[in-house]
């Protein structure tokens, strides 16, 4: 049995799964439940200056759907913590004391007055907490009021708080970032620059999830109004990959630690994250969904994947995908696939000649001898993986590499040695 | 048969209660939630074989896709454009030998989506509500007699009066519908769906109807043909056919069509005689839904005599194990011989065994059998009631006892079409009926247009 116990920055927890800082960790009563159900840590929902942040009262949540209902992308209007930090800072000693052996870290999110860092933070690491994170994410309420997202999307900003956080706090300190930028690495490197000790990644996405039919009017509303939502879950996961590869993959910033987040719903998607270069990984969505009970299969597949591939411990399995990200650029253009269909399995749905016929290279038969069949045409494929990812079978059709002979598409001969667009002949910028 | 049975036939042999039950439906309308899971099971075949297999073409991963975006309007748009009684066929199709069987989901599965299900649900509340879906075009200024009221004529002058024609449906029973109406197992068809789908059917205008006229009685083809620009034959089959025994028509011998369509205007079904030993002599639908309906009004046992086997049977293998699954015994192999009587009265059937030579032939074995029955139900089919046709019976061509059609239903007569049971090659079914009756109002809205066109 894979030992799956994790330290990220120091702070110990039984398992990688922490809970984000979100409605799932707003009170006592809730970490209390997660801790029960095996979380392994918690990021205690964002905490404010007095007075409180007041929610609407209305709809905070909508989602979009897939297949019978299931939600594949949600969002959420609510704001950090509406209740006075003094109930916030006592629970979160008590959560401490009673469950020493799991990770509590305090979320925050802050005026851009070191004043205020200066007389809070102290106060927040008294409770016994393991780490800051910085909420530098949040996409709606709070940027409007030049905290969150609004922080977080101009790097200046993210290193000066951050050195404040840092200036009057002796635990470590993680910089939550967002996604509403062009590019996740100036972030990442005003983090390391403010000497933050790790980065936690993603925020939620600005998104408008959809308009109501009825009156034609964004939905959901508050009162006939609506405002955009930070969206998160499944459909959200490829954005949260794509930025901590680029960070785990950058030179300057591959050795700044990560805290995976995004769309995190079964123990293949943290996977994802921890190959991709997360050291650990939060939840929120899946909890929002199910209830914390899904912690039982995100322990449960992770440690019996780790026993399949032979490793000993979650750290054996951080950074492994890191090497294979590269640019466009560096891709093997003499490497050939072509999509093959396993009759066996083939039900004959046609959804793969249907898709290559319409929208692709015209490579898949429907009818062989008169008969329904559905066959490659290897002078045709390119290769694309189309047909492949909308098969309903798994399985069925896969793709096999050409490593000798000609290929029949274009008839020129299958060479080993790797060419890639830096020396393409059709690259005018090309290495000579 | 020294232990001979008194003939033991009377009615309410249940409460109304249980037989309410008997007869609800069969297969209960999913509710939205089960619709919606069931329509995500659809694949969206290409060139989808479901399609295929239907007799009407209804482009049925087109009307899942629309269910599952809740675009009902437009799901019963896909099916009633193809099949206006889309409706009925969704309860009374052997999906399970049509579409469902060529499901792709069989393959790895062995479970198809339920398609009759879904169109069920699909075409529910247009048809229930009597929305309209579909428009006249311009009056053609051209007129079609259809003779019959069963889904092949019913198809068909909804067709015409779409494409602008008049249509005038001549009628020999008191409600449209045909078997529909008086043939359907009832709980296939319940709470007066039938009469609900013909008025649909008659919403969309420009079809006059007449009931209680029939061809060779009240008026003859010669007649239509003069008074009509184009004729349509959809009447059906009229005729029983006869055991063919000594004392075949004695008493407690019965016409299982006429039964069952006596079951189905019955306001109360528990009113009904139905005897305690029921023996069925057929191997079809109407033999499966009178033994079924028998059981269901409290007959306590209930044989089917098939003179083939189950392979050769006309109903499907589905049916068949319903009929089982609903207490009645299917005996194969059984050809009656002899009609037994108790004092003129039928009281069993005695049956010689059969079974296939080395050609592939029926042959009696030698050996035989009795069984006892209180009534005998004749469900051997039915045929053309030729009288019907007067004169114009010689000069329509036919074809083992039916009406010989070409591929858009065309008979013999320049401007006769026909469909349904009445023609060669029918399938019995009514999806294949409603299909004849489009196929002509196609082929009858051409010719009308070209004469038209030539002046006439």
């Amino acid at each position: 049995m894979a030992d799956l116990t994790s330290e990220f920055l120091g702070i110990k927890s039984p398992n990688p799964f922490w809970l984000a800082s979100a409605p799932p960790t707003d009170k006592a009563y809730n970490v209390n439940r997660a801790f029960e159900a095996g979380w392994g840590g918690a990021v205690w929902k964002t905490l404010g200056e007095d007075p409180p942040v007041v929610n609407v009262n209305g709809p905070r949540y909508a989602v979009s759907y897939g297949n019978d209902r299931r939600v594949i992308g949600f969002n959420n209007i609510e704001l950090i913590t509406d209740r006075p930090l003094s109930v916030n800072l006592e629970e979160m000693r008590q959560i401490k004391r009673d469950w020493p052996d799991r990770a509590l870290v305090a979320s925050v999110m802050l005026p851009m007055e070191e004043a205020v860092w200066a007389r809070l933070v102290p106060m927040i690491e008294d409770t016994g907490v393991d780490a800051f994170e910085l909420n530098f994410g949040c996409p709606h309420g709070m940027s409007e009021r030049g905290m969150g997202a609004a922080v977080g999307q101009v790097p200046e900003y993210i290193q000066m708080a951050a050195e404040w956080c840092k200036k009057y706090a002796s635990i470590p300190v993680i910089v939550k970032l967002t996604p509403n930028v062009t590019s996740i690495l100036p972030p990442a490197r005003a983090a390391k620059a403010a000497g933050a000790d790790g980065v936690s990644l993603i925020n939620t996405i600005n998104s408008i999830m959809r308009v109501d039919y009825d009156t034609l009017s964004m939905y959901p509303s508050t009162d006939g109004m609506g405002s955009h939502g930070g969206y998160c879950g499944p459909g959200a996961k490829p954005i949260a990959l794509h930025m901590i590869a680029e960070i785990a993959r950058t030179a300057d910033t591959a050795d700044i630690p990560i805290s995976g987040i995004g769309g995190i719903t079964d123990w293949r998607d943290a996977v994802d994250h921890l190959a991709l270069g997360a050291q650990n990984v939060q939840v929120c969505t899946a909890a929002m969904v199910y209830g914390f009970k899904i912690i039982d299969d995100l322990t449960d597949g992770l440690s019996n994947f780790l026993d399949e591939k032979g490793m000993t411990r979650v750290s054996d399995l951080v950074g492994k995908a890191v090497p294979s990200v590269t640019d466009w650029q560096y891709l093997n253009l003499n490497y050939i696939e072509k999509a093959s269909i396993d009759q066996d399995l083939c039900i004959s749905c046609g959804r793969c000649h249907v898709v290559c016929e319409d929208v692709s290279h015209q490579a898949i038969t429907h009818t062989v001898n008169g008969k329904r069949h559905f066959e490659v045409i290897d002078e045709e494929c390119v290769g694309c993986n189309l047909c492949v990812s909308i098969c309903p079978v798994d399985a069925c059709i896969t793709m096999k590499q050409l490593s000798s002979g000609t290929d029949p598409r274009t008839g020129q001969a299958i060479v080993s040695e790797k060419a890639d667009w830096t020396t393409h002949p059709n690259n005018p910028m090309r290495v000579r | 048969m020294t232990d001979m049975l008194q003939a033991d036939i009377k009615p309410g042999r249940l409460s109304d209660a249980e037989i309410e039950i008997n007869f609800s439906d069969m297969h209960p309308p999913l509710r939205r939630p089960e619709a919606l899971v069931e329509a995500d099971r659809c694949y969206f075949c290409f060139d989808a074989p479901c399609t295929t297999a239907c007799p009407t073409g209804i482009d049925i991963p087109g009307f899942i896709q629309k269910i599952r975006s809740n675009n009902l309007k437009g799901s019963a748009y896909t099916i009633l454009s193809e099949n206006i009684m889309g409706g009925m066929c969704s309860r009374v199709c052997p999906t399970e030998v049509l579409c469902e069987e060529v499901c792709v989901r069989n393959t790895l599965e062995d479970k198809p989506v339920r398609i009759g299900l879904l169109q069920r649900y699909a075409t529910q509340a247009t048809v229930e509500d009597n929305q309209q879906l579909f428009q006249r075009q311009q009056e053609s200024g051209k007129s079609v007699a259809v003779v019959g009221g069963g889904p092949a004529s019913l198809s068909c002058a909804h067709r015409l009066a779409s494409l602008g024609h008049r249509v005038t449906v001549l009628d020999a029973a008191d409600k449209l519908g045909g078997l529909n109406e008086y043939g359907i197992a009832a709980y296939k068809a319940t709470q007066g769906f039938a009469q609900r789908e013909v008025n649909y059917i008659l919403g969309i205008g420009g079809i006059d109807v007449r009931n209680g006229v029939a061809l060779g009685t009240n008026f003859s083809l010669t007649e239509v043909r003069e008074e009509y620009d184009a004729v349509f034959l959809g009447f059906g089959l009229g005729g029983v056919n006869e055991l063919g025994l000594e004392n075949d028509q004695a008493e407690g011998i019965v016409d299982a069509v006429e039964y069952i369509s006596q079951l189905r205007q019955a306001s109360h079904k528990s009113t009904l005689p139905v005897g305690r030993k029921v023996l069925v002599i057929g191997g079809g639908m109407t033999a499966i839904d009178v033994a079924v309906q028998s059981k269901r009004l409290g007959a306590e046992q209930v044989i089917i005599a098939y003179r083939r086997g189950q392979q050769q049977m006309g109903a499907s293998e589905h049916e068949q194990d319903f009929a089982q699954t609903s207490g009645v015994s299917i005996r194969y192999w059984l050809a009656p011989s002899r009609v037994l009587l108790n004092e003129g009265r039928v009281s069993g059937v005695c049956f010689d065994y059969t079974r296939l030579d080395d050609n592939g032939k029926l042959e009696r074995s030698g050996d035989s059998c009795e069984l006892e029955a209180d009534i005998v139900f004749k469900a051997i089919g039915q045929k053309v009631l030729w009288g019907a046709l007067g004169d114009s019976a010689e000069v329509l061509e036919t074809k083992a006892g039916r009406i010989e059609v070409d591929e858009h239903r065309k008979t013999s007569l320049a401007d006769v079409w026909a469909g349904g049971d009445c023609i060669f090659g029918g399938e019995d079914l009514t999806v294949s009926a409603v299909q004849d009756g489009k196929l002509a109002a196609m082929n009858m809205d051409r010719f009308l247009r070209q004469r038209n066109g030539s002046g006439e």
